[in-house]
């Protein structure tokens, strides 16, 4: 049995501990409350922008490179995952769905590359001679579209110059505080447009293809920072979800090493009044 | 005097939103005036400003590209970032613009130099819309 001292010593480090994780949990908290304030605000630019993409690409027969499927020869894959662990299962229920999803599609390595953004997904390909084209590492926790923005553009650029034939996101989409999905969204080519009911018809200044020439690429960038939102209110909301299940056990541990300090505490008392009685009963 | 309804999204939020007289601005196809009642266009954006005309004064949006999308009693700007005169941070562009003359002068390979070409580009048109504020 462990002695009185070391189960003291015990409790202490775990009463810290828990500490720490509550108030992770509680930074958590609130950084998980500006990322869904954030995703919101984005929200009229993304309906915007799907509205006037639908509505340019779908009213004609334009044939825009970004829109038209084309024999895959190298398949690109825009992982986002966190920069820091401490999140649960966030990061590796993510990197485990991609690498899985490699595996079974592909047979060498010339057939894709990885495009990563946060440094355990950089980590975690590296580590397995993975090709990584592009990265970003160290993004803030609030990112702004300025910080993605090239990254963004470069990938939309791979696709457009022929580097990749089709370009795949992972990420995980958010559900509520303890729920987050991974997600593979395709991304480009650009299929999954919806047309509207009610359809304008605009007049085009100076052409209906060179608009497609800005606005294509600008609504791919877009997607990038949606997901890129999406996942980070996950990752705060799995760090909220990690760090209070651990509060939660270190609690729980705290309570069973006081019972056994007490039981421990007490069987030294009764020893100690079992050796004063049987010494007084010895001088008489 | 009929008015439009005006709108600046980017993707870190709405910028504008008013009603206004009149939106000019600098198209790619070159300056573009709307006014109420103006037929359904689309049209990408040069780097530059919105003027709005409101109640006699003239509003300035500095936007970085992006397109315009116009229907009869709404106007929408798309950029990727835009700012209102007032809220420049003229210590910023000033920093940007310096950063982007060194890497012109620095004479990298040919993506580089496009990209700084326009980084300096946006720099100076937020320093001279905040210059007329």
């Amino acid at each position: 049995m462990a002695s009185l001292r070391d189960i003291k010593t015990r409790i202490n480090s775990t009463k810290k501990t828990s500490q720490i994780t509550k108030a992770m949990e509680m930074v958590s908290a609130s950084k998980l409350h500006r990322a869904e304030t954030n995703a919101k605000s984005f929200v009229p630019y993304m309906e915007k922008i799907q509205e006037v993409v639908a509505n340019i690409s779908l009213g004609s027969s334009v044939n825009h490179p970004m829109l038209v499927k084309r024999p895959v020869k190298k398949t690109g894959y825009l992982v986002i995952t966190s920069d820091r662990g401490l999140a649960g299962a966030y990061n590796s229920n993510i990197l485990r769905a991609v690498y899985q999803t490699i595996q079974e599609r592909h047979k060498s390595t010339d057939e894709y590359a990885i495009i990563a953004i946060g440094r355990m997904g950089l980590n975690f390909f590296q580590k397995r001679n993975i090709p990584v084209v592009l990265n970003i590492t160290g993004l803030p926790d609030q990112p702004s579209f300025a910080d993605i923005k090239r990254i963004a553009s470069q990938t939309v650029g791979m696709f457009a110059d022929g580097t990749f034939d089709e370009l795949y996101m992972y990420y995980n989409h958010f559900v509520s505080a303890i729920q987050q999905d991974v997600t593979e969204r395709k991304l480009l080519p650009l299929t999954d447009l919806v047309a509207e009911k009610k359809r304008t018809s605009y007049e085009f200044e100076p052409s209906q293809e060179e608009i497609l020439e800005v606005l294509l690429p600008q609504y791919a960038e877009s997607l990038i920072y949606g997901a890129l939102l999406d996942a980070k209110a996950s990752e705060h909301a799995a760090r909220m979800t990690a760090m209070k299940n651990a509060t939660d056990n270190a609690k729980e541990l705290i309570r069973t090493l006081t019972l056994s300090y007490n039981r421990a505490r007490q069987a030294a008392i009764t020893q100690e009044i079992t050796e004063i009685v049987a010494g007084a009963n010895a001088l008489q | 005097m009929k008015t439009i309804k005006v709108n600046v999204v980017t993707p870190d939020g709405p910028v504008y939103e008013a009603d206004v007289e009149m939106v000019s601005t600098k198209a790619k196809s070159g300056e573009l005036g709307i006014l109420p009642g103006h037929i359904p266009l689309v049209a990408p954006l040069e780097i530059g400003s919105i003027r709005l005309k409101k109640d006699g004064k003239t509003e300035l949006i500095a936007v970085s590209g992006g397109f315009l999308e116009v229907r009869p009693d709404k106007v929408t700007v798309l950029a990727q970032a835009a700012e209102k005169a007032e809220d420049i941070d003229v210590v910023r562009a000033q920093a940007a613009k310096e950063r982007a003359e060194r890497r012109l002068e620095a004479k990298q390979d040919h993506i580089d130099f496009k990209r700084a070409e326009l980084a300096l580009r946006r720099a100076i048109n937020r320093l001279e819309i905040a210059g007329k504020r």
